[in-house]
């Protein structure tokens, strides 16, 4: 005979006080750890759903970023290179450039690696009177950007105007009465209305865009440009400075005319941009991580109180269970059983008590857990994915659930267990 | 040799003092069968209980083979009662959830032997018990149990047995059973010392004592004087 045989052959005959015990610790297991893996799939859940958030926002933020990138291209940070000679009074005064510069310029620059001017577009441009429709207006003959061999190719900024064809602005096109499509003469030109712009408010709308080649040709100045309009590149931190050096430096005889304004406005949209979508996730965060404060506030008391109210249960059961083997403990002192052993015997029992709850408690709340967070996945409070079992699993839960729950239970039987082995046998067999 | 020495044993209540056991001296040496016979409440089972070890006499001394188990701690105590000390009573206080087998094997606990289950079966088989062997306490009837309980005591080999009224729940057939196995006992060697009310039982042992009102004496008179008391 032995103390674990007589343990089991008690539990047997005592079924339901074995079973009340082993109920309780089975509930207090059950929801301690449900709690505490509903807090690990809620922690994993909130961070799966801010990476999703952030690569999202992310994209977002791109997408935002690229859209004001091409909004603000016409204002973009562009620089326009002019002649060195060039009186920029005359220039801001005529529209236009009188200084040229040799076309090459812009192959030059191409060729140069400037890796912060990106979009090169050479112009020939002139305010000229178009005498066959008697209208004054801007003559720009442009070839569209420059191929840049050493960057990553771009979709072009600004197309090519095909060759014998021309794109008007809206305001001199309709006094023109022109349409696309119609053939019309330009200082004795043949030409084809390729396009007409909307209306854009400004000096577009009186101007006629034609292959480079031909103005050069309609103006007399064979392979000659007055400006190349660069955009820098789309990077905030540039500075403007740089740009403006690293160009002249390269194209000694000219001057590049910043347009900061207009740089700074696509700068502080851009800027916008992101800053909104990060806002968003930041608010979204905030909202997780309050929503987890609240659990781990409600863990915070739940737990203790009933892991408290389960080892107030298991005593009592304990203490109910020595009454009722009274006599038992008597008869067995008398044989000479000693009250260490009396003590291990029910110690031993509350144990196997605590041992049953927590083997079957830990089943139980991991599966409520489980079932929890495929709900909850489901629901408004947090959507996102279900973690899965798989990572809501803690080795360390589980090992500390199947230590902590006996020595409780054998704690919580101390007591009792003691007033067993401390029992006066000869009272007891006095009595009987 | 089991020896008590002017042993007494006093119950105090708030109001009230009980002298259960009165300058009492008794000798019972081995392969001797001791009856102590006197009416209910005399003071009989405090003998029992003082000379087995389980409660310590106010005064006086008791000794087995000359050692005094109250001069040793608790626990040398408990180990000095599995060897040397077997009870039995007349509610048998066997373990209701465990089998015949069980409950004799249940001695064990106290002491341990490699050869206890082969003595158990042993016994089962020397009291007639071996087709219950796997039967509980409720399925017996009561000389069955009685003769469980008288197994369980026999386990360990002890040198004395202290039966409290062990036929006081049996019928005629079964104390007679139950008390041969006693008489068995000691004829091989083993000391018994039975209290019992019951002139038949005592009957059974050779050398009868007489206690009233916690005295023990040898004399007629004092027979007559319980059964006057009895009556």
């Amino acid at each position: 005979m032995t103390v674990w045989r007589l343990v089991a052959k008690e539990i047997g005959y005592r079924r339901l006080n074995f079973a009340l015990g082993a109920v309780a610790v089975l509930g207090a297991v059950a929801c301690v750890v449900a709690v505490l893996t509903l807090l690990t799939g809620h922690r994993l859940r909130a961070e799966q759903i801010g990476d999703d958030q952030a690569a999202r926002t992310e994209d977002v933020g791109l997408n935002l970023k690229d859209d004001a990138r091409r909004i603000m291209l016409e204002l973009g940070y562009n620089v326009l290179i002019l002649h060195k000679d060039q009186d920029l009074g005359e220039f801001y005064a005529h529209g236009g450039a009188s200084k040229l510069m040799p076309e090459a310029y812009a192959e030059t620059l191409a060729k140069s690696r400037v890796v912060v001017v990106r979009h090169l577009l050479p112009s020939l441009q002139e305010p000229v009177v178009w005498r066959e429709q008697n209208e004054p207006i801007i003559l720009i003959g442009t070839r569209g950007e420059v191929p840049q061999s050493h960057l990553d190719p771009k979709k072009p900024m600004i197309a090519a105007v095909p060759k014998g064809t021309m794109v008007l602005g809206s305001v001199l096109a309709q006094k023109a009465g022109l349409e696309v499509g119609q053939e019309v003469k330009l200082l004795d030109r043949a030409f084809t209305v390729g396009k007409i712009h909307e209306r854009r408010g400004n000096e577009d709308d009186v101007t006629a865009w034609i292959d480079l080649a031909a103005a050069q040709e309609l103006l007399g100045k064979p392979g000659r440009i007055n400006a190349i309009l660069a955009l820098g590149c789309l990077c905030v931190k540039e500075i403007p400075g740089g740009v403006s050096k690293q160009i002249t430096s390269i194209l000694k005889d000219t001057q590049v005319i910043e347009l900061v304004r207009e740089a700074a406005i696509r700068r502080a949209t851009r800027s916008a941009a992101g800053s909104r979508a990060e806002q968003f996730v930041a608010l979204d965060k905030a909202g997780r991580e309050s929503l987890r404060a609240e659990r781990e506030a409600l863990a915070a008391w739940l737990v203790p109180l009933v892991v408290l109210g389960c080892i107030v249960w298991v005593g009592l059961l304990a203490l109910g269970n020595v009454r009722h083997r009274r006599t038992e403990i008597g008869i067995l002192r008398a044989m000479g059983v000693r009250a260490g052993q009396i003590l291990a015997i029910f110690l031993a029992r509350a144990l196997v008590v605590g041992f049953i709850g927590a083997v079957v408690g830990y089943a139980v709340g991991f599966a409520v857990a489980a079932a929890w967070d495929v709900r909850e996945a489901g629901g408004t409070a947090l959507g996102g994915q279900a973690v899965g079992a798989a990572a809501l699993f803690a080795p360390v839960l589980l090992v500390a659930t199947l230590v902590l729950a006996p020595l409780l239970s054998a704690m919580a039987s101390l007591v009792p267990a003691m007033m067993a082995a401390q029992q006066d046998p000869a009272i007891v067999l006095r009595e009987e | 040799m089991l020896r008590l020495e002017n042993a007494t044993k006093v119950y105090r209540r708030p109001g009230k003092e009980v002298r259960a056991l009165d300058d009492c001296s008794l000798d019972a040496a081995p392969g001797e069968f001791v009856a102590v016979q006197g009416p209910s409440g005399c003071g009989k089972t405090t003998l029992l209980l003082v000379a087995g070890g389980l409660l310590r006499p106010g005064g006086g001394r008791v000794t087995l083979d000359g050692a005094d188990p109250y001069t040793l701690s608790p626990e040398d105590r408990a180990r000095w009662r599995s060897e040397s000390v077997g009870f039995v009573f007349q509610q048998f206080h066997l373990v209701p959830y465990l089998t015949v087998l069980d409950n004799v094997l249940a001695a064990s606990l106290a002491r341990r032997s490699g050869d206890a289950m082969e003595r158990a079966r042993g016994l089962l088989d020397h009291f007639s018990l071996t087709d219950r062997a796997d039967h509980v306490p409720a399925e017996l009837s009561t000389g069955e149990r009685q003769r469980v309980a008288l197994a369980r005591a026999l386990l360990n080999q002890p040198k004395v047995i202290l039966a409290d009224e062990p036929t006081g729940n049996l019928d005629g057939a079964s104390a007679d059973r139950v008390l041969g196995h006693l008489a068995d006992f000691a004829s091989n060697g083993g000391t018994v010392l039975l209290v019992t009310h019951d002139p038949r039982a005592a009957g059974y042992a050779p050398r009868t004592v007489h206690m009233v009102d916690g005295r023990l004496t040898d004399g007629q008179e004092s027979l007559e004087t319980a059964a006057v008391e009895g009556a």
